[in-house]
């Protein structure tokens, strides 16, 4: 049965296996039941596989950029296509895979489920927000099809309102999502403020729901600042409105400053639901209470706040004035404070914990330290002086790929892995599993690891040729790239292959605490039948390993009831007192 | 009032029963208008409330990206604003200013209407606030095809003339923003018709405001004609009366020089194209003053000089200077009132779908919501155009 049953007292509870037409997967059939469906779980699986295959296209595209730069003159494109694949590869990762991937896909999962609610506050809303994504896919599609992009992800201008490629048709798509993306976000912020169930407070929600609020915030304050930038470069591509355009007195540093304002805190809409990842993972398999648990959550806030403040250090060279570089430069050094205090609390943590070294666990500790080295490398390009000299090379391209692809990636993967018996209902090989992380931390440091080197050397980025001095550098990063595929397809089919024959999942596998692993793998598709009765999300000490079962239950301390006789059914105007 | 009467909803538990068994859902109280996935109609009221605040929030982000580009430009060109922002007519902007607060008063009302279930008195409120939507559009498209058949355009496509003002030919903007408008109002009579020869009461109902709607917007574009009319004259009045002719060879002279040598003397660009065509009475007073400096300063020898100055003309195209200079002014012009529009557009379509809900008396004192959250963001339309009025119209 569904969860929130409570068993007769001192009993261990545990929600058991759903029906078939309890299963949110399976109590309806056919394409339309997914196509129209309102329940958050099937939207956000269709996420799921969108994001995913979007990944797929940008991945191949990334695959394809290596092993061109495995000659100095540059093995597979001319260079005009060079640049079509580079932009194209940045603009679906960035639009269509991080940002949707962990609020849009696992997000939607889970939020819901987590607060004992039924359903996100608006679930139409929730299914346009898909389907906007769907259209702003399919714009995208387009411009890869038809005359291509090749202006970089970040459209600036004057060069993307003279190219003749489609950025029309790009921004376009780039604007869709980002409605997308609002919608999301101002659902996830309902949600959580009104539907939170009775007796979990503020801080009695667990992280990722934190995380999630955060990212939410960004998502609406910053997102519609994108959404003019693009309607004006659009409009300035069609109508010559001459606000970004120097050809009729436009000013191409304003539209750096719009898109970046934006832009920036959308590196924090990337990452944020990451930290909420890793923070439920690190406690669960850690079986520990998370250490500092309120100053993980004011961290994700004041992320989420000063990200808004320092755009300005990605146009430290494009020509701001003197003071104005250095209060950004300032204010960037702001924002490794709360990210510190959220590395050293995983650590503290894991410290004197009883540490499963499951799948989801092996991500989580590698993303500790290809984050952490993302996140100090990035004081390097926060601090002027250094930036002059690695402004546009692939120290940049390193950097950003260490925390979106090392932090990011490597967390939406854990997650995944963490939550995929909670979707699917099925357990996956576990050998399979860790192989796969340890192969894709290893691809990941040989493929970024040689760029800082190749970066701090000179080497810029965006270029299809280089010189002949950097192709050891370079050809090691390209089969460092291969490895990292390698090990991205093995997960994908330790996925896969759990779907056809893994063993059923148990409602509990990893021993958490939070409110989705209190109802039945996969989830029926009402959730919870009432809302659950909220704890501490974080509070072990009830939830005991169960070896004859292999899964962990909750035991229920012994309870009496009081008063023990059972009161009359009858009111007592109608003689039922005696 | 009303013919159907209005369930006390929640409290009947066999129309709640009911629903719910359409539903095919589970069996607690829920009253038909409460989603299956709230407790109560309070929680349901207070999550909308919230998501429409949020969602307000990013309307006011959005529009904040052009209120900075408005700033910047500003700043780094105060004259161009100046002097561009004459060609607003400020009648019209103060005519539709008063519309729209005045929607804002019926949309008010229809809220509460809605809360006190005065079915007939919401659906007229509504109607009212439509109308009033109607006719900002209607004024709105006689200024945008005045402005399109002048030339003033965004900067692209920029092709004022001040010396020919009013471009002979060219395609009539005005026919062509009124096309959808109109057909809009023959589908509806078309559609009024049948539903009378059907005898359907609840179409009838529907279409009955909506032709007023409708209608409306051709109200709105009279009063914009007969408004700019009256303002047409007033420039040949200006033209002759002011005996600005006079002086327009030294004033024109100034606006066609190159860019350098007139850095200091743009408002003389500026004003000179006023004579043509500003319809505020306060510029006769300018004018004259300017013309009193412009004999006293101008004694130089550029502007004194025939043959420099026909020179001048010939050589340099006429809009060399406007496009890159005013057409920013009405690049962002078009911009924030053409968003503007579209967010009138936007609220025209959820009211209808309000009048639709209204006509069929869905709502009670216990579910008013949509009512509400449309409400909200119709006077967050009117706020806007609160701001955009005097930043484009009236700051001079």
């Amino acid at each position: 049965m569904s969860a929130g049953t409570t068993l007769p007292p001192g009993v261990v509870r545990d929600p058991g296996f759903p029906t078939q037409s309890e299963n949110y997967l399976t109590n309806s059939k056919g394409v339309l039941s997914w196509i129209f469906t309102l329940d958050h779980k099937r939207i956000g699986v269709m996420y799921l596989v969108g994001v995913s295959l979007s990944f797929l296209l940008g991945g191949l595209l990334a695959l394809a950029l290596r092993w061109h730069l495995v000659d100095p003159d540059g093995a597979l494109f001319s260079n005009a296509i060079y640049n079509q694949v580079f932009t194209l590869h940045g603009a679906i990762m960035v639009f269509l895979f991080i940002i949707p991937s962990i609020p849009a896909a696992l997000g939607n999962f889970l939020v819901p489920v987590m607060l004992g609610a039924k359903d996100v506050a608006f679930p139409r809303l929730n299914l346009s927000s898909f389907y906007l994504w769907i259209f702003g896919a399919i714009f995208f599609v387009l411009a890869l099809c038809g005359s291509g992009l090749d202006t970089g992800w970040t459209f600036y201008t004057p060069y993307s309102t003279t190219t003749d490629t489609s950025v029309i048709m790009a921004t376009l798509g780039a604007f869709i999502l980002g409605f997308s993306s609002i919608f999301t976000g101002l659902n996830f912020i309902v949600t959580i403020n009104t539907m939170r169930p009775p007796g979990m407070t503020w801080f009695r929600m667990p992280l990722f729901l934190w995380a999630t609020y955060a990212t939410s915030i960004i998502q609406v304050l910053a997102t519609p600042v994108l959404g003019i930038t693009l309607l004006l470069l659009i409009a300035e591509r069609t109508m010559q409105i001459g606000i970004f355009n120097p050809e009729f007195n436009g000013d191409p540093v304003t539209y750096q400053h719009f898109f970046w304002f934006y832009s920036h805190p959308a590196v924090y809409i990337m990452i944020l639901p990451a930290f909420g990842i890793i923070s439920e993972i690190i406690s669960v398999h850690s079986h520990k209470h998370i250490f500092g648990y309120r100053f993980i959550a004011y961290s994700s806030i004041a992320i989420a706040l000063l990200g808004f403040l320092v755009w300005g250090h990605h146009m430290f060279t494009a020509g701001m004035s003197d003071m104005t570089t250095i209060i950004f430069s300032a204010l960037t050094f702001t924002v490794s404070i709360p990210s510190a205090i959220k590395v050293f609390n995983w650590l503290a943590t894991m410290y004197k914990g009883s540490i499963s070294l499951t799948t989801p666990m092996c991500y989580a500790i590698s993303f500790i330290f290809l984050f952490t080295i993302g996140g100090l490398t990035g004081l390097h390009l926060g601090t002027l002086a250094t930036d002059q000299h690695l402004h546009d090379t692939y120290f940049v391209v390193a950097h950003f790929h260490y925390v979106m692809v090392g932090g990011t990636l490597v967390a939406f993967l854990g997650g995944l892995f963490h939550w995929w018996p909670k979707m699917f209902g099925r357990m996956y090989n576990e050998a399979g599993g860790r192989v796969s992380a340890f192969l894709v931390f290893l691809g990941f440091n040989l493929t970024f690891l040689p760029q800082f080197v190749l970066g701090s050397r000179g080497m810029p980025r965006r270029y299809a040729t280089y010189d002949p001095e950097f192709a050891f550098l370079h050809t090691m990063s390209t089969h460092g790239a291969t490895l990292l595929g390698v090990g991205l397809l093995v997960a994908l089919i330790v996925l896969l292959m759990s779907l056809i024959n893994g063993r059923r999942a148990v409602a509990n596998p990893w021993g958490g605490a939070t409110l989705e692993w209190n109802c039945t793998s996969p989830p029926p598709f009402y959730n919870f039948e009432r809302a659950p009765v909220v704890g501490d999300p974080y509070d072990f000490h009830d939830i005991e390993w169960d070896a004859e079962n292999e899964r962990y239950v909750t035991i229920e301390p012994e309870r009496k009831l009081a008063p023990e006789t059972k009161p009359v059914d009858t009111p007592a105007h109608a003689g039922g007192q005696n | 009032m009303s013919t159907i009467e209005a369930k006390p909803a929640g409290n009947d538990p066999e129309s709640a029963h009911h629903q719910s068994d359409a539903h095919g859902d589970h069996d607690h109280d829920h009253p038909s208008f409460l989603a299956h996935h709230f407790d109560t109609p309070e929680q349901q009221y207070d999550s909308g409330k919230l998501g429409i605040w949020i969602f307000l929030v990013t309307e006011v982000l959005f529009f904040s990206g052009m209120f900075c580009a408005y700033a910047i430009f500003r700043m780094l060109r105060p004259e161009v604003f100046e002097g561009c922002s004459q060609f607003l007519n400020t009648k019209l902007g103060a005519i539709n200013t008063g519309v729209l607060l005045f929607s804002s008063l019926t949309m008010a009302w229809a809220v509460r209407c809605s809360q006190t279930e005065e079915y007939k008195k919401l659906t007229g409120m509504l109607a009212a606030t439509l109308s009033c939507a109607m006719i900002f559009l209607g004024v709105k498209a006689i200024e945008y095809s005045h402005k399109f058949h002048m030339g003033l355009m965004p900067a692209g496509f920029f092709s004022y003339d001040p010396a020919h003002p009013h471009i002979e030919g060219g395609p009539n903007y005005l026919m062509w923003l009124c096309l959808p408008f109109a057909l809009f109002l023959i589908g509806i009579v078309v559609w009024l018709a049948v539903a009378f020869f059907q005898g359907d009461k609840f179409k009838i109902a529907v279409l009955k405001p909506l032709t007023v709607v409708a209608l409306c917007f051709f109200v709105g574009v009279g009063l914009g004609t007969v408004l700019e009319s009256g303002s047409d004259e007033g420039h040949a009045g200006v033209h002759d009366e002011d005996g600005v002719g006079e002086h327009s060879d030294d004033l024109a002279s100034a606006s066609y020089l190159p860019d350098e040598a007139t850095a200091g003397r743009t408002e003389f660009g500026v004003i000179e194209r006023l004579a043509g065509d500003a319809t505020n009475s306060g510029l006769k007073g300018e004018l004259d003053a300017l013309a009193a400096q412009s004999e006293i300063a101008s004694g130089t020898a550029v502007l004194n000089d025939d043959a420099d100055v026909d020179s001048t003309i010939h050589a340099a195209p006429r809009d060399f200077l406007t496009p890159s200079r005013a057409g920013v002014f009405f690049s962002i012009y078009y911009c924030m009132t053409g968003v503007h529009a579209i967010h009138i557009l936007a609220g025209i379509g959820v009211l209808i779908w309000l009048l639709v809900r209204s006509v069929r008396n869905e709502f009670n004192r216990q579910y008013f919501g949509p009512v509400d959250y449309v409400g909200l963001y119709w006077h967050l339309v009117d706020l806007i155009w609160i701001y955009l009025f005097p930043l484009l119209y009236l700051i001079r």
